[in-house]
């Protein structure tokens, strides 16, 4: 096949869905701060209320008022832990109950936590990425503040039973928070379904702009702004309104809103095809995480032998932009915290490779790749020190 | 330079990376009378070196990597550069000697070139034990760091591959840094980087 170029790094970020880029643009002349009370003011605000609207439809929350903006997944995230540690230093639970395939700023407010004197359970996972349940229920009792689960994975996509998880938390008096980053846009979500108390998200993983995100809070439960300042979202988010960021995402959660269930088939589709593609291009490759519990864009593989920078490289200089979990790429020692929980050991972390498909994805991006992949590992193969 | 590369690594990287020299192919039938194997699977890079040396002289060479591209380039333009150097010539060869004739690598890549003299070494140290010479060049090519009690880096390194892990563990079998303390911060970074090599736990 020609050469092209091939995107395949839509759980890194998405482009700017052209339809939102447009509007974005269009609404940079709504420039007016708004929190004023005149016109100008109030037309922005207005705008802003309908994206909010959007947002709350694509999660399934009926009341609106129940998202908050903020500047993305790490905020949003922050935010939650930020409260707990206000609720947990005024006495009573302090327990927190989360995972070890976590997002980096999960896992490391939890650290934060963990260092403030707050009991911190981080959950293992089996060979699929799936929360072990027995260790969750023990884990999970009465001095559980929180219990924060990640919807599904970004590295290897296993999606999380978070209705059961809730069920537990909610059954011992926990708050239930998720991280659903990796998931609104790509599977169903819905906040009453699952019965979460907090929600993040991000929007620019929904074809949105960067630098602006949101936070699903259930009424009633406690929140405490990272960010002090003015009223804007009712005090629990200062800092002025980012108007073109929150339309662009109103924007993209009604139209992933709209197109999610060919969304889901059309690009599931075409990940079975990928993998499907690869394991019969390359001899001793694995797939990770979770055989059907997967987010439909996400297919991580490992290729022993090779090491994932080295195969990075390689497919990137034939036009395919992937990620990797080597520690090589990432300027650490150590690989995916992701995959090694999941306890498929150093080489096959070392040498994995998540290929993330999105709504621009086609057959033939998908062709292109299996045609590549093959030669790239067999000459990476022939090298290494490790013999398959 | 190519736009993909720019920004991570010279065309000379590029190149070594994707066309890298003097790999061994088992089909080739390379008459090498040395080898030396350094660094581990666990840690994300391993290389083997072979030589085929005649009178002290290296005439030719082969290798494996499993290792990101600037793991490969490094051993491939190492093995390039030893071609016809004196096995004592190519025993002081240092990573950045290396890391310069690659036209420079990202901070955070370095390590991922040391390996590279580590493995030839080793294989020089096979040759001279297979000829009855074994530790001939234990102190070529090492550099003091304790000045006070003449402990060098290869001491530091023989140190790790004995068992030491930590600076309490370095002291014990070295009793480095005991007298003015200056060059801790030196061993320590020394000590981190070999115990990623060698330390298997």
């Amino acid at each position: 096949m020609e050469r092209r170029f091939v995107y395949m790094d839509y759980n890194a970020t998405t482009p700017l869905r052209p339809e939102v880029k447009a509007e974005m643009i269009e609404d940079l002349e709504l420039y007016a701060n708004a929190s004023s009370l005149h016109e100008a003011g109030r037309k922005a605000r207005s705008r802003i209320e309908r994206s909010r609207a959007a947002v709350a439809a694509l999660i399934g929350a009926k009341d609106p008022e129940r998202v908050v903006f903020t500047s993305g997944g790490s905020e949003s995230n922050n935010t939650v832990f930020a409260t707990m540690f206000h609720l947990g230093r005024k006495g009573g639970r302090k327990g927190i109950v989360t995972t070890k395939i976590e997002h980096p700023c999960v896992l490391n407010a939890a650290k934060w936590l963990a260092d403030e004197g707050f009991p911190v359970t981080f959950l293992d996972v089996d060979e699929y990425g799936v929360v072990d349940m027995d260790q969750l229920r023990r884990a999970v009792g009465p001095e559980t503040l929180l219990v924060s689960v990640m919807a599904a994975n970004n590295e290897i996509g296993t999606v999380q039973d978070i209705r059961a998880i809730a069920a537990i938390a909610k059954a011992a008096g926990a708050y239930m928070h998720t991280d659903a980053t990796q998931s609104v846009g790509k599977i169903p979500v819905s906040v009453d379904d699952w019965g979460v108390d907090y929600m993040t998200m991000s929007c620019h993983k929904l074809y949105g702009p960067k630098g602006i995100g949101g936070l699903y809070v259930r009424e009633g439960r406690p929140l405490e702004p990272l960010i002090r300042g003015g009223h804007q979202e009712h005090g629990f988010r200062a800092g002025t309104y980012n108007n073109q960021g929150i339309m662009g995402f109103g924007l993209a959660a009604e139209l992933a809103k709209a197109e999610l269930d060919d969304y889901v088939e059309r690009i599931g589709g075409l990940r079975r095809r990928l993998r499907d593609g690869i394991l019969a291009a390359v001899p001793k490759c694995r797939v990770n995480g979770h055989p059907e519990r997967v987010l439909p864009n996400t297919l991580n593989v490992s290729f022993p032998g090779a090491e994932g920078e080295a195969i990075l490289l390689s497919l990137d200089l034939e036009g395919i932009r992937v990620s990797t979990g080597s520690a090589c790429a990432s300027g650490s020692l150590d690989p995916s915290h992701v995959l090694m929980a999941t306890g498929v050991g150093p080489e096959l972390a070392h040498g994995s490779i998540r290929f993330s498909l999105g709504r621009d994805s086609t057959e033939e991006d998908v062709d292109y790749v299996v045609s590549r992949i093959g030669p790239i590992i067999a000459r990476l193969r022939s090298m290494s020190t490790v013999s398959y | 330079m190519s736009d993909a590369f720019a920004w991570l690594y010279s065309d000379v990287v590029k190149e070594h990376f994707t066309n890298p020299k003097n790999v061994f192919n088992p089909d080739e039938g390379f008459p090498y009378n040395a080898e030396g194997m350094t660094g581990n699977i666990k840690c994300g890079d391993q290389m083997l070196f072979m030589l085929l040396v005649e009178g002290d002289v290296i005439k030719d060479v082969r290798w494996k990597t499993y290792g990101c591209a600037s793991a490969i380039a490094s051993t491939s333009m190492l093995s390039e550069v030893v071609k016809g150097m004196t096995i004592k010539q190519a025993y002081n060869i240092k990573p950045n000697d290396i890391v310069a004739k690659l036209g420079g690598l990202p901070d955070n890549k370095i390590h991922c070139s040391v390996l590279g003299d580590k493995a030839l070494r080793a294989a020089i140290d096979d040759y001279l034990a297979k000829n009855g010479r074994a530790g001939e060049f234990r102190n070529e090519g090492a550099r003091i760091i304790c000045t006070c009690l003449n402990i060098s880096d290869r001491d530091i390194e023989e140190a790790v591959k004995q068992g030491a892990r930590d600076w309490v563990g370095l002291q014990e079998r070295t009793k480095i840094g005991t007298v003015c303390g200056g060059c801790k911060e030196t061993a320590e970074e020394l000590l981190h980087e070999y115990v990623h090599i060698f330390g298997d736990e």
